[in-house]
């Protein structure tokens, strides 16, 4: 197997995502492993300037797409086509991200390369590759092979280490000149998030309240808690979707990523695109009455109880330790 | 506006999954089939557009057991049309099931009229293919827009509301029609009566299209499993006094407090 | 001489013709107006409250004539009452003495001409009187709380006051006019005669003509007045209770009503005629409100302006056609926060002297409500989740009977095998983890008691009572025709409910199509085993302990006794809170609020009111509960009351279960 394996870069205001260096890290164990080329993609306005930043890979490919400042995932896919065919890649590395979302899907349809979504780890196997992908909220896993090694992996936040993609080595930038469709939907602006009251990205103890909370009332509960320890709460999408914590207190893939030294996750049930936003954490102890919840996957610390039961005594305990 | 709301349900995960004896399929003794989250938040989104605006709202769902009382529940709610594709449809993925839903709305006319929307779940825990809607977009030649949370008609296309990361959005022009991938919806799905329900189990007719298709998936899986058992957390049992006193300890140990 | 009061002139008028025109005219507009006021009534929703009709009358005999309610109020209890026989006595006396002196040559004679009429006439003036005293003194000076402190109840006050004064002295200066000065028959008159001494013959007689006078407008001017005050629960109240509830108080289901009552009521006119005449029959005597758990914390919510706006509404909007900007009943009128802090505990209904359905109106609003989808997200994912799992918990159906594992034996499955008692658990029993360890010992009770009983394991379903009091009535009837099929094809004798919610709907609001079923709630079965010998109890507990009525079993059910028995069988010594049995304080989880958001501005939750009457009690120190949504309410109060360590919270088979190990 010749081909190369290609990674679309992910990028947004000039900031590389981290999921880029994680796929950058796989991407260079297989591409060693399978003695291929590694090569990245980076796509859209400003990809020039972020480039450097990406010499883990053996060659950086710059699209520009001038006019276009967020191309649509159609735009990106057909411009990923474009490299694909010119430089002979194989395998496709693409973020699952709300950025990329979609790109897979067109790239797949117009390339008839197969994508494999919700990707945990990838490895080689026979003459091929093995993909592992968590389905049903991280529930089951399946593991998918790619016979000749070809095909488009869409990659889920955190599967891969970040560190293991960065690298100081002077990156190969080569700017290919592709031609880019006016695309039919254009991007007019940003809208930024409110400045919450805290932002929960510098805090060292976060208390994250999930459905389990059950009211607003509870979250109160919580905050108490949070105080006692120090530090902050925020919490998983249904209960920022209840109006019960503003949106800066959002952890997961619409949300923050978040990583304190200590996470404590009090009735949330670990779906991925929430973990996406904390594994990074140092110490997880999540509560939660469902044993098989996925957060105890993640958790350094489980408990299996009821949050509403434990909430008060644990805050009158900590307050009395902390005197 | 000419609203498609394009449906699937997926497996509910309140029920414990377990896999079958083949280790390729999901064990189907206990499994029950609900719309997704954001299958709910497409239809309410519809709803509402609907009622701001004017215009049809045609619900297309892809048939699975208990499906039927959804669908009268998208009746009761609000929905002038209730189509149910047939057929053997279990092993359908996503670009097998955007290949059928083409199919049904080309039947509808081509092109789609000037404003029409076809509105889909952004994503579902089953989307091992990747999501439907880009694909149903790229077999339709329509604009996609995915993770959308809000819709606003505007000089004849509309423009919406997509989510970034960290609490980031973008506004996006996309002329109509198109294909919209929903995120959530501007308000959460309403509450609708059983007796409502009941209602239009006797007044409404249910549309039944026959579909089939030779390819349900794109590739086969060669296994399905349960994660290693959540033993990688350390458990701490007891009573909420002795878990609270044990974690006191640790995260004292921890210099954490 | 001819004393006849009528032979007078009055203005320069013949007596008799004034007195004709006064009379017509005042009966002329009492008579429109109550008859505006029935065709408003009329125009409310069909119910049949027309059965049984020697029942009603027993019923109205007690209600009306006895009225006990009254009593519960003791200051106001005695006097009320007198009022009450006071003015029928004088209703009776006044339209005899009327129809005399219309018809002058009708060969009867005035009421005071007989010696026992006059007799009461007299004494009952004075009881009036002193009554009418108390009545005014507690309205002024000790007037209870939500007790309305009106215009129109002191303008009723004076008003009988001059009819019982004019009567009092008209009888005064008959005596002085007859020259007797005093008469067996005319005590206080008598009494009173000596002051007017000094009058002729003549004047006194003037003066007895000119109170009979004074009495007879006084009551036409009352006729007149009465449709238009408060005072229409005297003419409305007395239908009311013989029209009123004889099923059940927990059955809910309207009789004879249209189909459409199951949408609910979003104007007047979606009443039925029967809610709307309760408008008309609250005095505004505040009972309801006082008793009223929500009314009490803080809530928006007072049953007595329910009634009162519900019935003002109606007159506002009624004639005519309704102002364009008139406010809407629902939103405008009432408020959703208003309809939905309603536990449904029905100590409104319990305390209302002229027996008035609160809960049933709330119900009827709260059914538009649901109609609209106007409920809280909280309440929405509750109902989906009911709907489709059969249980509030959200939980799969197949983890219903996970509370079983544990247990040494195992409990039969009463859907294959027929058994005597079929053990009913409901949710909280089985789905709520602080509570799974209560029911295994009520298993294990059972089981060391040789009791023939079984569970419908996944078969069972939330009975629905608290659905159907959120106002969810297709999801109820859904409910119930799903468990009536299973329980149709499962053989018992007897079914047996943990929870005192799902023993009312069951006992009370499933027909069972027809064939009749025997509900027990677990402490009557417990009772019975008890008496009968066969708990076996290898010790006996001793210490204080006091006693919490569920609101579904004592009030609604009258189980007050039952648990109060093996109580006291276990060797406990039972400390009676101040509100107990049937004036037992709610513990805020009914009506569906234990799903819904706290509100704010509340002083205090009823649980925690209710910790509080506890700790008021010395040397008590364990609450003892039979229901598994008031072990969660009171153990979560006693936290949020910092009564940790001082009041523990028991259920019942707690106990029966500590006394049963060795």
């Amino acid at each position: 197997m010749a081909n190369g394996i290609l990674i679309l870069a992910e990028h947004l205001k000039g900031e590389v995502a981290d999921i880029t260096f994680e796929m950058l890290g796989a991407g260079r164990t297989l591409a060693d492993a399978l003695k291929v080329p590694l090569h990245v993609a980076v796509i859209g306005q400003g990809a020039g300037a972020v480039a450097p930043k990406l010499g883990l890979a053996d060659a950086v490919f710059v699209v520009e797409t001038p006019g276009s400042e967020l191309p649509p995932a159609s735009t990106v896919a057909v411009l990923l086509k474009g490299l694909v065919e010119q430089k002979q890649e194989g395998l496709v590395l693409i973020g699952w991200t709300n950025l990329a979302m979609g790109v897979g899907s067109v790239l797949s349809a117009r390339a008839d390369l197969p994508l494999v979504n919700f990707c945990r780890g990838i490895r080689v196997e026979g003459g091929g590759l093995v993909v592992t992908s968590q389905l049903f909220g991280g529930k089951i896993l399946s593991d998918v092979a790619l016979a000749d090694g070809r095909g488009i992996v869409s990659v889920s936040a955190g599967a891969f280490p970040a560190d293991a993609g960065r690298s100081d080595k002077a990156a190969t930038v080569e700017t290919v000149a592709l031609p880019v469709e006016a695309p039919a939907v254009a991007f007019k602006r940003f809208i930024e998030p409110e400045a919450g009251d805290v932002d929960i990205t510098r805090q060292d103890i976060l208390v994250a309240v999930g459905r389990g909370i059950q009211t607003q009332d509870n979250v109160g509960m919580a905050e108490e808690l949070a105080t006692a320890l120090g530090g902050a709460v925020c919490g998983s999408r249904p209960v920022v979707d209840q109006g019960w914590l503003t949106l800066s207190r959002q952890v997961g893939k619409s949300g923050m990523t978040v990583k304190p030294r200590l996470y404590l996750a009090l009735g949330i049930s670990g779906a991925p695109e929430h973990v996406e936003g904390m594994q990074g954490a140092q110490t997880i102890v999540a509560v939660n009455t469902d044993a098989n919840a996925p957060i105890f996957d993640v958790a350094k610390y489980g408990i299996c109880q009821d949050v509403l039961e434990l909430l008060p005594v644990l805050t009158e305990k900590i307050k009395a330790r902390k005197g | 506006m000419n609203l498609f709301v394009l449906l699937k349900t997926v497996p509910d995960t309140v029920e414990e999954l377990t896999v079958a004896a083949d280790n390729k399929s999901l064990d189907a003794e206990w499994l029950r089939f609900k719309l997704s989250d954001a299958d709910e938040h497409a239809l309410e989104q519809a709803l509402l557009l609907k009622e701001k605006h004017g215009g049809k709202v045609t619900v297309v769902a892809m048939d699975a057991p208990e499906l039927d009382e959804s669908l009268f529940m998208a009746f009761a709610k609000g929905a002038d049309r209730v189509v149910k594709l047939a057929g053997e449809l279990a092993a359908v993925q996503s670009l097998s099931a955007a290949r059928l839903f083409a199919g049904f709305l080309e039947g509808e006319g081509q092109p789609l009229p000037n404003d029409a929307l076809v509105l889909v779940r952004s994503q579902a825990i089953d989307d091992l293919e990747g999501e439907i809607g880009p694909y149903l977009a790229d077999l339709l030649g329509l604009p996609y827009v995915g993770v959308v949370t809000g819709i606003v008609p505007e000089g004849g296309g509309v423009t919406v509301t997509k989510e970034f990361a960290g609490g980031l959005r973008g506004e996006f022009s996309c002329p109509m029609p198109a294909v919209l991938g929903i995120q959530s919806a501007e308000k959460p799905p309403r509450y609708v009566p059983i007796a409502k329900v009941r209602a239009a189990m006797k007044s409404s007719t249910l549309e039944t299209v026959d579909v089939s298709t030779d390819a349900p998936a794109r590739f086969p899986i060669d296994r399905l499993y349960k994660p290693e058992s959540a033993g990688r957390a350390e458990m701490i049992d007891g009573s909420p006094e002795e878990v609270a006193d044990r974690l006191v300890d640790l995260l004292a140990n921890q210099s954490l407090i | 001489m001819n004393q006849d009061p009528i032979v007078v002139s009055v203005l320069g008028m013949p007596g008799l013709a004034v007195l004709w025109v006064l009379t017509l005219v005042a009966f002329g507009v009492f008579g429109w107006r109550v008859s505006q006021l029935v065709g408003l009534i009329r125009r409310g929703r069909p119910e049949n409250r027309f059965d049984q009709p020697v029942r009603r009358v027993l019923h109205f005999a007690r209600n009306v004539l006895l009225q006990p309610r009254i009593f519960n109020e003791p200051a106001i209890g005695l006097p009320h009452f007198l009022i009450f026989w006071g003015f029928v006595l004088y209703v009776v006396c006044f339209n005899w003495g009327l129809v005399r002196a219309l018809f002058p040559a009708l060969p009867i004679p005035y009421p005071d001409e007989l010696g026992v009429v006059a007799l009461f006439l007299d004494v009952f003036a004075v009881v009036v009187l002193v009554s009418l005293l108390i009545a005014a003194v507690r309205r002024a000076f000790f007037a209870p709380p939500h007790l309305h402190l009106s215009a129109d109840a002191n303008i009723i006050l004076l008003l009988i006051g001059i009819l019982m004064l004019s009567s009092l002295c008209g009888g005064a200066f008959k005596l002085v006019a007859a020259g007797t000065g005093a008469s067996a028959w005319v005590p206080f008159g008598s009494l009173l005669a000596p002051l007017f001494a000094g009058l002729g013959v003549e004047r006194a007689h003037a003066l007895a003509r000119a109170m009979w006078w004074v009495h007879t407008v006084g009551v036409l001017c009352f006729l007149v007045y009465l449709p238009y005050s408060k005072h229409l629960h005297l003419l409305a109240s007395p239908f009311n209770v013989l029209f009123g509830n004889l099923r059940p108080a927990g059955d809910l289901t309207l009789a004879g009503a249209s189909e459409e009552s199951a949408a609910g009521a979003a104007k007047w006119e979606e009443f039925t005629w029967k809610q709307l005449l309760g408008g008309l029959s609250c005095a505004e005597c505040g009972r309801c409100d006082r008793a009223c758990p929500a009314t009490t914390s803080g809530f928006p919510l007072e049953p007595q302006q329910v009634i009162q706006k519900l019935k003002k509404h109606m007159i506002a909007t009624g004639f005519g056609a309704p102002a364009k900007d008139a406010p809407a009943l629902i939103g405008g009128v009432m408020t959703e926060p208003e309809l939905w802090a309603c536990t449904t505990c029905m100590s409104c209904m319990e305390r209302c002297a002229v027996l008035n359905e609160q809960i049933p109106t709330i119900v009827q609003m709260r059914r538009h409500l649901v109609s609209e989808g106007a409920v809280e997200k909280t309440l929405q994912d509750m109902l989906a989740n009911l709907n489709r799992y059969g249980n509030s918990f959200g939980k799969s159906d197949r983890m219903r009977a996970k509370w079983t594992q544990p247990l040494a034996t195992k409990v039969k499955d009463a859907r294959k095998e027929p058994t005597e008692y079929l053990w009913y658990v409901g949710d909280y029993a089985s789905y709520d983890p602080r509570l799974e360890d209560i029911t295994r010992k009520t298993a294990e009770i059972l089981q060391q008691a040789g009791v023939d009983f079984g569970l419908l394991y996944e078969g069972e379903r939330n009975a629905g009572n608290d659905v159907r009091r959120i106002g969810e009535e297709g999801l109820f009837e859904m409910l119930r025709d799903k468990n009536v099929a299973v329980l149709e094809k499962a053989q018992f004798q007897t079914i047996v409910t943990t929870d005192p919610h799902t023993y009312n709907t069951l006992k009370n609001e499933y027909a069972w199509n027809g064939r009749g079923v025997k509900v027990l709630h677990y402490t009557e079965l417990l009772d019975q085993l008890l008496s009968q010998g066969r708990l076996p109890l290898k010790k006996r507990l001793s210490g204080k302990v006091t006693y919490h009525d569920p609101c579904y079993l004592g009030r609604y059910n009258g189980v007050y006794d039952p648990p109060r028995r093996v109580l006291s069988g276990l060797g406990l010594e039972l400390v009676e809170m101040p509100r107990n049995r049937n004036r037992s304080y709610c513990c805020g989880a009914g009506g569906g609020r234990i799903w819904m958001e706290d509100v704010p501005g509340i002083k205090e939750r009823p649980a925690e009111s209710r910790i509080r009457e506890v700790a008021g009690l010395p040397e008590v120190a364990t609450l003892v509960v039979s229901c598994p949504k008031d072990i969660a309410m009171f153990r979560d109060a006693v936290k949020t009351t910092d009564n940790e360590g001082t009041i523990v919270v028991k259920d019942l088979a707690e106990l029966v279960w500590e006394a049963m190990q060795g």
